[in-house]
């Protein structure tokens, strides 16, 4: 157990591609499963590798995530010593000089940091959904005296993996060392994939964070880290279970559909351990003796009265009668109106479908229903 | 101690032996109901949503699995500063120990709890019976009518009368006459086993009832019919919502299918008055292509690839591919082997139903129990 590693979960995360998901939220707190948050991930598995200090750096739009996370009760954070702290960007207007960068929210709360107990720091960010343990990376860590050990996957198949197309590669030589880090254009076959989650010692990160703001010219952390590289010992740890990227609308229509595959859901939900979200006391899933139900992730609380295909529906969904889902993903608490037929959809929270309307995506570019949208 | 107007006692110490096995390692209340419960949460949701936020819960009965169930009460909201539940077994003291020797001992052996809060009035109520009731609009008319003790009542069948405890009232449903289980009733007014008192009256006779050695110490026999005998204000207060005493197998099978009835009064999927429950955090259900569900509920955790009729599951079942699973019950963590058939049975934890092994008949009308190793199957007329 990593007791003496602190989680740092860094939310400054480009949501360029995936907007239409994010318009009153940040990745983090985007629904992913049929009953999580992207954010579950990333604070479960460091909490089932016994990490009690977990510090989420937020960027913006945090309501939801605040109101997903609360006291981090339903991951066992809520406690006196350590647990689950949120640290916002802070706005100082008296300072002239400011980076547009999260280096400032790490430079803001450089104390969390040095106050903390633990030795060494874990950092990921959320979009990359895992389920890992981080005790065998520490442990490899202090083994070999690397300054900087990397989580990285290792990717035989490129030309069907286009999900991780413009994310950091690393270049590793035969001794787990990495040479340099570079940019996925996707035209590899046989690559190293950086899952963007490494462990340091805190002194370090401290001083690659002060260094980088008395310089002036870095505005991220991980700018500020890949600086420092021809001067460290850095060395990548592979993980082999399934790793699944949400950055655009396309990659998160892909991620969920890929749970349908039972092996992606047994070793997502439940390969190390199992994951944890906020809890809402929904009672059982209804059948009714008209549904008709295949392949598909179902989670509680929904009202089933249609047919149901190849699709993900999150907790409090309602499928009337007659409505016909196929190949969708279909949030929290939305209805789908009588008779309605859905292909290719994606729907997020509260969506209200009317009877008898025919919404159809492309497997390629799913049709998105944003928030609370009302189609009738 | 700051004082409250109202604190809940529940009673649930119960064996419930007419549920057999399903009572072997676990107290009635513990027992698990409706796909993702214990039956207890009813009352203590109903507790919840009412605004009763102290709670006494009295066990004696196998209590382990009802207090671990019940912990410190968070998932009703009654992890409290001020309040909040408490799990009451007998004890022992200097003049030795004893356990609870009647429903109104129970309450009696702790006075001491109850004076703790210095109540208006304490509600009684027991931990065994599945329902949705507002017990404040029954607080009010129990103020309203200046009642020392108001007990809800439920109008049954005249041909059940035989098996309740039957009250006899006025037009105005002034209590004159408690009748246990008579043979010809006077009213078709049954007692839900829920009252509410004024403290200071119910103390009183808790007291004297202590001294009488010909007593049972229970609120049905002894503290009722000695109160109207005294010429206290009892008043009826009809319920007229769904209500079950889910006492036998039989009643329990019945009970779970009510809830796959669209008509049921008992709406568990109504966000106004929620059943509250613990909660394991599981993965969603994973249902196969070849699977077919119809008129059940499913619980997290599941992963289907046979069929399902009518049927109520718990969470972590796995139903293997053909299987075949009508009008039963399965509780958490049955495995349903490929081609099984599973029919009118209530199968408990962890069991492991073989590959193409049959249990029950659908055409016979008995409800099979299996699942406690010590069971051969049981049959239920």
């Amino acid at each position: 157990m990593s007791k003496d590693l602190m989680g740092i979960i860094n939310l400054s995360e480009n949501e360029e591609k995936i907007q239409d998901l994010t318009f009153n939220r940040p990745i983090a707190a985007i629904p992913f499963g049929g009953r999580y948050r992207v954010i579950d991930f990333a604070v479960s598995n460091m909490v089932n590798s016994g990490i009690q200090r977990v510090a989420i750096f937020t960027r913006h739009k945090f309501r939801s995530l605040q109101d997903h996370l609360g006291p981090g009760k339903y991951w066992s954070l809520d406690r006196k010593r350590d647990g689950l702290f949120m640290l916002h960007p802070m706005v100082d207007y008296s300072s002239s000089i400011r980076r547009y960068g999260d280096i400032e929210n790490f430079k803001d709360n450089l104390g969390f940091i040095r106050e903390s107990k633990q030795e060494y720091v874990l950092i990921t960010r959320s979009y990359m959904v895992v389920n890992i343990d981080f005790t065998p990376a520490l442990e490899a860590h202090k083994a070999t005296g690397a300054d900087i050990t990397m989580i990285c996957k290792h990717i035989v198949d490129g030309q069907n993996a286009s999900q991780y197309i413009g994310l950091d590669v690393l270049e590793v030589d035969q001794n787990m060392a990495v040479k340099g880090v570079g940019i996925n254009f996707g035209a590899k076959e046989d690559y190293c994939l950086s899952l963007e989650m490494y462990i340091l010692k805190k002194e370090l990160l401290i001083d690659i964070i002060t260094n980088a703001y008395q310089s002036g010219s870095t505005d991220f952390l991980k700018q500020a880290v890949l600086a420092q590289f021809s001067r460290l010992k850095v060395n990548a740890f592979p993980y082999t279970g399934p790793a699944q990227c949400i950055n655009s609308i396309n990659n998160y229509y892909k991620a969920n559909m890929d749970l349908l595959n039972r092996q992606t859901y047994q070793s997502v939900f439940t390969g190390h351990g199992l994951i944890y979200t906020k809890i809402k006391d929904e009672p059982s899933t209804f059948y009714s003796p008209t549904s008709q139900v295949t392949n598909s992730i179902i989670a509680n609380g929904c009202f089933i009265e249609g047919t149901v295909e190849n699709s993900i529906l999150f907790r409090g969904v309602h499928v009337k009668k007659g409505a016909v889902v196929r190949n969708a993903i279909i949030m929290q608490d939305s209805v789908i109106g009588e008779s309605a037929h859905l292909n290719y959809v994606i729907a997020d929270k509260n969506v209200t479908v009317g009877d008898r309307k025919i919404l159809m995506g492309d497997g390629g570019v799913p049709f998105v229903i944003k928030k609370e949208q009302r189609v009738i | 101690m700051q004082k409250k107007e109202v604190i809940a006692m529940i009673l649930a110490g119960g064996q419930g032996a007419r549920l057999k096995s399903l009572t072997t390692n676990v107290a009635k209340p513990a027992v698990p109901y409706g796909g993702k419960y214990r039956i207890i949460d009813f009352t203590l949701s109903n507790c919840a949503n009412s605004n009763i936020d102290t709670v006494g819960i009295l066990t004696q009965y196998q209590p382990l699995a009802l207090n671990s169930h019940v912990g410190i009460g968070i998932p009703w909201d009654l992890d409290r500063r001020h309040g909040g539940v408490r799990l009451l077994p007998p004890y022992t003291s200097a003049e030795g120990g004893k356990w609870y020797l009647g429903t109104a001992n129970a309450i009696y052996e702790n006075l001491n709890f109850i004076q703790m809060y210095n109540p208006e009035y304490v509600l009684i109520l027991s931990g065994d019976h599945i329902y949705k009731m507002d017990y404040a609009k029954m607080l009010e008319s129990h103020k309203d009518r200046g009642a020392d003790v108001t007990i809800s009542v439920i109008n049954v069948p005249m041909e059940e009368t035989s098996r309740f405890g039957i009250l006899n009232t006025h037009e105005d449903l002034r209590i004159y006459e408690f009748e246990e289980k008579p043979k010809h009733a006077k009213s078709t007014l049954a007692s839900m086993g829920v009252y509410i008192f004024n403290w200071s009256v119910l103390k009183a006779y808790l007291l004297k009832d202590n001294l009488d050695p010909e007593s049972e110490h229970d609120f049905g026999n002894n503290i009722i019919p000695s109160m109207l005998e005294a010429g206290l204000k009892l008043y009826g207060y009809v319920f007229d919502g769904y209500w079950k005493d889910v006492g036998t197998i039989r009643s329990f099978w019945e009970g779970n299918m009510d809830l796959l009835d669209r008509d049921n009064t008992l709406d568990l999927y109504d966000d106004s008055w929620r059943i509250y429950t613990k909660n394991d955090d599981l993965p969603p259900q994973y249902i196969g292509s070849d699977a077919r569900i119809e008129n059940c509920m499913v619980n997290e955790g599941c992963e289907i690839h046979g069929t399902l009729k009518h049927s109520i599951l718990f969470t972590e079942i796995l139903v293997g591919q053909d299987a075949i699973v009508e009008d039963s019950i399965l509780f958490p963590g049955v495995k349903v082997g490929a081609g099984a058939r599973v029919y009118k049975a209530i199968v408990t934890e962890d069991y492991v139903i073989e590959p193409g092994e049959v249990i029950g008949d659908p055409d016979s009308d008995e409800i099979i129990l299996i699942g406690n190793p010590e069971d051969t199957p049981m049959f239920e007329e």
